[in-house]
């Protein structure tokens, strides 16, 4: 029974392993998205000076390097497409302060610290940290969902930092090129919530599927 | 051919064929900086600040060796239109330092006034006071800060300066959240009554149109001052009424002997100064949810 259990939890079939390229490549392009209009959202209250960048790209590593550690460890205990899909729509539903918070945080923040590399470095926290570490989560429980054999392991991993780096090359692009000029800040947040939400559905209809094939 | 895709190989060229003259352009000295290095560079009788060397037309703020009070460049000659809107300035604030020019003719001007200046990059700072003669006094300091973090911090103070200049534009790179109707909107809670808005703005590209319908949606009408030969534009904008034509006029008489050392023949500022809205005005108004300026010059 436990074996069992453990079988399902991984993906065989070849639609459910690609559905898990694919929003690996969705959340690395979302993430960059976000941390590039991040810069223009803290812009309006700490400027946009050297040190407001590096707040913003400090406090999203450090979301990263923890949403890996605790996501590698929830990847322990029972793994399966629930948990992942869970990941999805909690990144989604942290993703809203950013829209509709962000002003009442950063005034005040604004008002009770003085010095913009403080002030700009807790407004990321502040906002930027809960979704950019659950979405940090998606990468190594990824792997274990694709994992098969030990052998395959390092390729496996090889394969999602490619569709995933490559997701957050296409994201830094696309953000800058073209959707800051097309669309609002926030229309643009929406979007990525939406993708999101869209992640969450590709896998939940695609482990049914292989469930489904499985049992049949 | 394609020639946006052969650009970038004829620059190179043309870079190449143009060495020779600007290897007599000789650097005297690299700050720096956190920013883009600032270097200084003398030529012709004239010492210039630079932020990228390698476009010849990049000069941030020139002086002139031989006659140091003969302003340089039209833009700062043009920007001084401000006092006929405000001849009495007693607390002034400058956004973007430069060499200094600005708000050291201001202190020549109106040794009373109060000046503020803010400059983001400490190494431009720097530059002005060892190379162009910029000088503080009592009441005039430079803020190394970023404008728009300065700017709203002193609404919330309620601090009142009756002459603002905005000039933080620096070549390449626009400062994206200066040019936006929030932004804007803190300028002018900073503004008296009788104060003047003097901003420094982009004549050409498709900014110009952006700019002009952000700066109408919070000031309403204001004088807009081009002059062929500059590729920039001088917005001149108040919290209540313009001045009339005639007022212009008058005052450009009372100024005239002030100013002229400077080289700037201020009698010939009023009739080129205009309400009329060239640009469309159906064109999208920029704001912190939207401003694209880098992608749009």
């Amino acid at each position: 029974m436990q074996q069992q259990q453990a079988l399902v939890s991984v993906s065989h079939s070849v639609a459910s392993r690609l559905a898990i390229l694919a929003v690996a490549f969705i959340n690395g392009f979302v993430i960059m998205s976000i941390e590039l209009l991040g810069g223009r959202v803290l812009a309006p209250y700490f400027g946009s000076s050297v040190h407001v960048w590096g707040s913003i790209i400090a406090v999203f590593m450090l979301s990263l390097s923890l949403g890996y550690l605790w996501g590698g460890k929830l990847s322990l205990r029972n793994p399966g497409h629930r948990t992942f899909i869970s990941f999805f729509i909690f990144a989604a539903l942290l993703c809203l302060p950013i829209i509709y918070l962000a002003d009442p945080v950063m005034r005040t923040i604004f008002l009770s610290i003085e010095d913009p590399r403080y002030g700009s470095l807790w407004s990321a926290v502040l906002l930027y940290f809960a979704p950019i570490c659950v979405m940090g989560m998606v990468s190594p429980y990824s792997v274990r969902l694709l994992v098969l054999t030990q052998e395959h392991s390092g390729g496996v991993a090889g394969m999602l930092y490619f569709v995933s780096t490559l997701g957050s090359a296409l994201g830094t692009l696309a953000t800058s090129f073209y959707f800051v000029m097309w669309f609002e800040i926030n229309q643009v947040m929406w979007g990525c919530i939406v993708a999101l939400l869209l992640c969450a559905a590709l896998i939940a209809f695609s482990s049914r599927h292989a469930i489904k094939e499985q049992k049949s | 051919m394609n020639l946006r895709i052969w650009s970038p190989l004829l620059c190179v060229l043309v870079l190449i064929s143009a060495a020779p003259a600007s290897a007599q352009r000789q650097v005297i000295h690299e700050e720096r900086s956190q920013y883009r290095n600032v270097l200084v560079t003398e030529f012709n009788g004239q010492r210039c600040m630079l932020f990228n060397i390698h476009r010849g037309d990049m000069n941030q703020t020139c002086i002139d060796l031989r006659n140091p009070k003969r302003l340089v460049f039209n833009y700062t000659k043009m920007s001084f239109a401000g006092l006929l809107l405000n001849p009495e300035p007693e607390r002034i604030l400058v956004a973007g330092l430069g060499g200094g020019t600005i708000p050291m003719v201001m202190r020549e001007l109106y040794p009373e006034a109060e000046i503020d200046v803010l400059e983001v990059d400490q190494a431009v700072v720097n530059v002005a006071r060892e190379f162009f003669g910029y000088q503080e006094d009592e009441k005039h300091e430079v803020h190394v800060v970023d404008a728009r973090v300065y700017i709203k911090r002193a609404g919330l103070r309620g601090d009142k300066y009756d002459y603002i200049v905005l000039d933080a534009f620096s070549g390449e790179y626009i400062p994206e959240h200066l040019l936006t109707r929030e932004f804007l909107e803190e300028v002018k809670a900073l503004l008296t009554d009788d104060g003047v808005v003097v901003a420094n703005t982009f004549a050409s590209s498709d900014l110009y149109d952006y700019e002009s319908v952000t700066y109408q949606s919070v000031f309403g009408k204001f004088y807009n001052f081009k002059r062929a030969g500059s590729g920039n534009r001088i917005i001149l904008a108040t919290n209540g009424e313009l001045p009339e034509l005639g007022d212009l006029r008058r005052r450009s008489r009372e100024l005239y002997d002030a100013l002229a050392p400077y080289d700037m023949n201020v009698l010939e500022y009023p009739p080129l100064l205009t309400t009329e809205a060239d640009w469309d005005e159906s064109t999208r108004i920029l704001t912190d949810q939207y401003s694209p300026a880098n992608l749009l010059n």
